[in-house]
């Protein structure tokens, strides 16, 4: 039986105290030598940073499984606080705000059998989220690409981090065309 | 994609005023109501594009979104959460503290189901609010309405085998915000689900039946149709009140969005 669904409403300005967690953005266990950090800010459509965004990440683990591990917010039981992972299970998600200046980073391995960790956008003034796609570009050959391939030149670029120095890329995130910078892809899955 | 009007915004000077919004929302209203009419399909989501919402205008993308139809894509699995996630007493909101808090204990639940109909079981679900008197425990809320010190107003569970949440909590109050002059919210809880893939993830709001500041909200009457609009009100259930102590809203919700699964069986 189809059912009707539920639809989206922003996430509001104030979900701060609630939905992030200490160590969002650390997916990769702690001194893990494969770790890449992954950074940028989220820009309006004024070419203002965004302070009030949320980002969500899922990505394959680097052996390739795509079934997760519980653990993100891994709680003490005794102050309710979370912990962190614990560093064993490749959990796979992550979340992170942006700050006052728009920006995020996470720490992550690089995902196994897919070129590309996933992004989910949230903002107060962003009616329903926006999905993405930040595909590491040592990983990732376009032509093999059909989601690339498909796309112009300047659109694809958007979606391809940019090496900044050994293990470190940066991904800037554009909700709305600004003028001078180009719109992020963002994607439908239904 | 709705036209942005020319309206002048408080910085320009001039008041933007309830008049103003409630015009542009039937506007928006009719425009779906004609589109539909003509054959358009039914949005079961506001559209990102909705200027009476005046924190949309900056923030929704011009472009058409690209369609994915990859049956490996990454987003058909997602994040998973366990016992390790959740504490014992994240689900009742009015026990985070020494104190009871304010207000009117209510008691909330449902069912996370996905389109088929079939349960979600075992995933998180996050909620936050703001308390009784309107006031969220956040330093940008200015709102000179009373923080309550025994009410921080978050909790998460996980689903049961029958994709059930409860939590037990407080009635949060209205509250105003700067989106016009004499701009109110109505009451709210906010929710945040995951489904069984990352393309189901899901942040909306519940409502409470019979809110006299639905017409006047922007943000609700984002979603520009009826039938929708009116699944993001819980329903009042008399069976769910306990004697002497609550009442009981229940509130189902239903992801869009394909999974693995899914995808696997309209092969």
């Amino acid at each position: 039986m189809t059912q009707q669904p539920t639809a989206s409403q922003t996430v509001g300005p104030f979900y701060g105290y609630a939905l992030p967690f200490a160590g969002g953005g650390d997916i990769a266990p702690a001194g893990h030598p494969g770790t890449v950090t992954v950074h940028g800010r989220v820009f309006d459509g004024a070419g203002r940073p965004v302070p009030d965004a949320m980002l969500e990440f899922w990505q394959p683990a680097a052996d390739g499984s795509r079934a997760g591990a519980p653990g993100s917010l891994r709680r003490d039981q005794v102050t309710g606080a979370v912990i962190g992972r614990h560093g064993l299970d490749f959990t796979g998600f992550g979340r992170v705000s942006t700050d006052a200046d728009g920006h995020y980073a996470i720490r992550t391995l690089p995902p196994g059998g897919a070129p590309y960790i996933s992004v989910c956008v949230f903002a107060r003034g962003l009616l329903h989220h926006l999905f993405t796609r930040v595909y590491l570009p040592e990983l990732t050959d376009p032509a093999a690409e059909p989601l690339l391939s498909a796309l112009p030149a300047h659109r694809r670029a958007t979606l391809i981090a940019v090496p900044e120095r050994e293990k470190v890329y940066g991904f800037d995130i554009r909700l709305q065309h600004d003028g001078a910078h180009e719109e992020t892809v963002f994607l439908a899955f239904d | 994609m709705t036209t942005l009007p020319q309206t002048p915004s408080p910085e320009q000077g001039t008041p933007l005023t309830q008049e103003v919004i409630s015009a542009e929302i039937a506007q928006a209203r009719q425009a779906y109501v004609k589109a539909v009419e003509g054959g358009a399909p039914r949005r079961d989501h506001p559209d990102r594009a909705y200027p009476p919402y005046r924190s949309s205008v900056l923030r929704y993308p011009r472009q058409p979104l690209v369609d994915v139809r990859d049956p490996e894509a990454v987003e058909l699995s997602g994040p998973v959460f366990g016992v390790t996630d959740v504490t014992d007493v994240d689900w009742d909101l009015t026990r985070q503290h020494h104190g009871e808090p304010l207000g009117e204990r209510i008691h909330v639940t449902g069912r996370v189901l996905d389109r088929d109909g079939r349960p979600v079981r075992g995933q998180l679900v996050e909620i936050w609010q703001a308390n009784a008197s309107g006031r969220y425990a956040h330093q940008r809320d200015q709102h000179p309405a009373p923080l309550d010190p025994n009410f921080t107003g978050f909790g998460r569970c996980l689903t049961d085998d029958e994709g059930r949440y409860s939590f037990t909590t407080i009635k949060p109050g209205p509250y105003p915000w700067r989106n016009h002059v004499n701009a109110w919210r109505p009451a709210h809880i906010h929710f945040s689900l995951f489904g069984t893939a990352f393309t189901q993830r899901l942040v909306t709001q519940m409502y409470f039946p019979g809110d006299p500041l639905f017409p006047y909200d922007p943000i609700m009457q984002s979603v520009t149709d009826d039938a929708a609009r009116e699944r993001l009100v819980a329903y009042y259930d008399h069976d769910l009140s306990t004697p002497e102590w609550s009442l009981g809203y229940r509130w189902d919700i239903i992801l869009s969005g394909p999974s693995a699964t899914w995808i696997e069986e309209s092969r």
